[in-house]
């Protein structure tokens, strides 16, 4: 039981991470229509973005820890956000009225060109980072003296996640962007009639997914302390089928995917095998399109002719 | 937000109208240059490694950034330059009537130029060992291509999963040559049908999905394969691999220095060339034999349907098509090609591992049929040339290999999307409008 109970604190926190970067993926689907094949690596350049700019920020000389990430989850959104920006305006904007799978198949190349990019730039091995929040809680002890931990990191990661999507929740329900956002969603044409630009309200998106995904990526650095310029393949697929399993275009449904998946990661590699973890996540994402293709909390979509 | 460096939309057209001139040409790289100094600011001015004691370090590479924002601010100027010159509608007045109808009939005759020369590479270049070497590559890509197409080209289903039927036919042969002892014409049959095998089995859960979301299992499921085969160490020797797999034999002559070897047969000196020259016109004979099949069952039943369902699933279905079988049938078909080229690239390298069978292999098999243009058999096999080739070119800077070809997908989607050279007109339409009397349309029958 307690061990269950470490499970599922862990497994939350990967799902809060998953979640982050599931967002992105589902309201570009839910603007565009198109899977955004590059958000992984997105997320991946965010983590390198926030281990770079620490080493930078240590290396000035800064010893405040809070600070320290403040400065360095701004300047990695910041940044990463206008990589979102630039690859929706490279390889998507020119592609928006070309044939159905002129989109996707710039995006696998997309997604080619920043993990080579980051390969070539910052070398193909693994970036180790010492472990910067340490400490934790000790929430309880077992009778065979099984300790569930809550440590802080995970706590900062959760928090810090929620903080967001509060924020990110305000954005899209109560602003001027946001409306926009929802109009472009239901209908392109209708919206840009109505004086709701069109492109902006789309990079916009691009934008604050990518800054989401950076968040993702600096909470990674954080809890598994290191980067690689191979990560988003596997994490984005993951962060995909937590958006289909969510349901695709629901903001809620991918947070809710995002913690399904952590959790289910998590307890099949505690209970099955750690080897096959990423084959169950993969298997997931096949059965729910098959059973569930609407998702948890989606809409079922129309077939027009 | 109107600045930046690629864009064909109506706002650009009334922009080129106005013929903008150099400020505002300054303006648009002034501001490319400084995203791009934004961009690679941290990724490229400061480089990370992991030190001696196993602490990151760092340093400074502004001379690399300075190039870098220097080229963009520069690429911005030509891009826009060009754009003025060439015009928004420019592209497809470039090339002239005359010359449009020449390179057609040429067209005509690039087929069989293409495969007489191919039928004399191994003549011609002998002693060039590279050369046979990297034909038998391309050609091997030439025959995934080919297969691809048949679930791409013609019945129009994205499969990112491509390599998973690849490795099921390689890591087929490769298990019961080693285990049970047949031959490779023996195994051949096999690992095509266990590739088809699983190509069903993949086809039955995405039938009712649509382009993306299909793309994204199949990707899913070559991922599974991959994994499988790496974790499963008691089957497939995991990481290490299989080696030790039989090379292939002339229907049982194998080709080597000894005293049953063909060259002892027919009584010449042996040499290692005989057995790549026969490689490559194993891979020859199993690449034609796909094209061969492909082109005939583009005239069958089975093969228009295949077309039908790639310009409109809804109408296929409204006119009485079974998608279901359509769709396993063009999964089955394509991963049975996939499977006899994964068998032959066992046998070719002797020795395979999942290494071999990543994401990358099928996205480089998919550029190729989008290069060809997506449907027809020429074009797939000068892209294959060209992918390859290209690949070739590149080898000296292993690194910035997949970087160039991520550039040259993206690049090659938004000047081309319906591929270099190809299109995908069906193989039958209605030469002009049929008319119909009403009294047919009333009963039924329009």
């Amino acid at each position: 039981m307690d061990y269950f109970a470490q499970q599922l604190i862990n497994g939350l926190v990967l799902g809060s991470i998953y979640g982050l970067i599931a967002i992105g993926y589902t309201m570009v689907y839910g603007i565009v229509g198109m899977i955004n094949f590059a958000h992984g690596d997105i997320f991946m350049i965010g983590g390198f973005i926030a281990l770079i700019s620490f080493l930078v920020l240590v290396s000035f000389g800064l010893t405040a820890v809070p600070v320290i990430l403040l400065i360095v989850l701004l300047v990695s959104m910041a940044i990463t956000a206008l990589y979102g920006w630039t690859v929706e305006r490279i390889a998507y904007r020119p592609l928006r009225h070309s044939f159905r799978l002129a989109p996707m198949l710039s995006a696998i190349g997309m997604s080619f060109v920043l993990s080579n990019y980051s390969q070539v730039a910052q070398g193909a091995r693994v970036k180790p980072v010492p472990p910067i929040i340490t400490g934790g809680h000790t929430l309880h002890t077992g009778a065979g003296g099984f300790v569930v931990q809550l440590s802080n990191i995970q706590i900062v990661v959760v928090v810090t996640t929620v903080v967001l999507l509060a924020i990110f929740t305000w954005l899209v329900a109560r602003t001027r962007l946001g409306r926009d956002m929802r109009a472009c969603e239901q209908d392109q044409t209708m919206a840009a009639l109505l004086g709701v630009d069109v492109d902006r309200t789309i990079s916009m998106t691009f934008v604050i997914g990518a800054a989401l995904a950076a968040v993702a990526g600096m909470m990674y650095l954080l809890y598994y302390g290191l980067v690689d310029f191979f990560m988003g393949f596997v994490a984005g697929i993951k962060a995909f089928t937590a958006a289909v399993l969510g349901g695709i275009g629901s903001l809620p449904g991918a947070m809710l995917g995002g913690l399904a998946i952590g959790l289910i990661e998590t307890l099949w590699s505690a209970y099955f095998s750690v080897e096959y973890k990423d084959v169950a996540a993969f298997s997931i994402l096949i059965v729910v399109l098959i059973f569930l293709p609407t998702g948890l909390l989606g809409r079922p979509e129309v077939e027009k002719v | 937000m109107k600045s930046g460096s690629a864009t064909i939309s109506a706002p650009e057209q009334a922009q080129a109208s106005r013929a903008p001139g150099i400020p505002f040409i300054l303006k648009k790289a002034l501001i490319s240059a400084f995203v791009a100094l934004v961009l690679f600011s941290l990724m490229v001015g400061v480089r990370t490694e992991a030190g001696p004691t196993g602490q990151l370090i760092y340093w400074t590479r502004f001379g690399e950034l300075a190039a870098l924002v220097a080229a963009v601010f520069g690429g911005s100027i030509v891009i826009e330059l060009l754009r003025q010159w060439i015009g928004p509608a420019g592209a497809t007045t470039l090339v002239p009537k005359q010359v449009q109808s020449a390179l057609a009939i040429a067209g005509r005759f690039v087929g069989p130029a293409l495969l007489i020369f191919t039928l004399l590479v191994p003549v011609i270049f002998y002693n060039q060992r590279y050369i046979l070497d990297l034909g038998i590559l391309v050609l091997t890509y030439v025959m995934l291509g080919w297969g691809l197409n048949v679930v791409v080209g013609l019945a129009g289903l994205l499969d990112l999963g491509y390599v998973a039927f690849y490795a099921v036919g390689a890591y087929s042969y490769a298990l019961i040559a080693t285990t049970f002892g047949l031959s490779f014409f023996e195994c051949l049959p096999l690992a095509g049908f266990l590739a088809a095998l699983w190509g069903v089995m993949l086809g039955f859960p995405v039938l009712r999905l649509r382009g993306d979301y299909l793309a994204i299992v199949t990707l899913a499921f070559g991922e599974i394969i991959r994994l499988v085969i790496i974790n499963w160490q008691s089957l497939t020797g995991g990481p290490n691999g299989v080696s030790g797999i039989p090379r292939p034999t002339l229907f049982g002559i194998p080709l080597t220095p000894g005293d049953d070897g063909l060259a002892a047969r027919l009584g010449i000196p042996f040499s290692p060339t005989h057995r790549i020259v026969f490689l490559f016109y194993l891979i020859l004979a199993l690449a034609l034999i796909t094209n061969w099949v492909t082109i005939r069952l583009r005239r069958l039943p089975i093969g228009r349907a295949w077309e039908a369902l790639r310009e409109d699933e809804v109408a296929c279905r409204a006119l009485g098509i079974n998608t279901t079988t359509t769709k396993l049938t063009a999964f089955a078909t394509g991963a049975m090609f996939g499977g006899f080229a994964g068998a032959f690239f066992a046998t070719r390298q002797g020795f395979i591992s999942p290494e071999s069978f990543t994401f990358q292999e099928s996205a480089l098999v998919l550029a190729i049929v989008v290069l060809g243009g997506m449907g027809s058999q020429l074009g797939v096999a000068l892209a294959a040339l060209t992918m390859i080739g290209g690949f070739e070119l590149f080898r000296g800077l292993e690194q910035y290999r997949m970087l160039v070809f991520g550039v040259a997908m993206v690049l090659l989607m938004i000047w081309r999307p319906r591929g270099l050279i190809g299109h995908r007109a069906p193989t039958v339409y209605l030469t002009k409008a049929q008319a119909i009397s009403s009294d047919l349309v009333k009963e039924g029958r329009g």
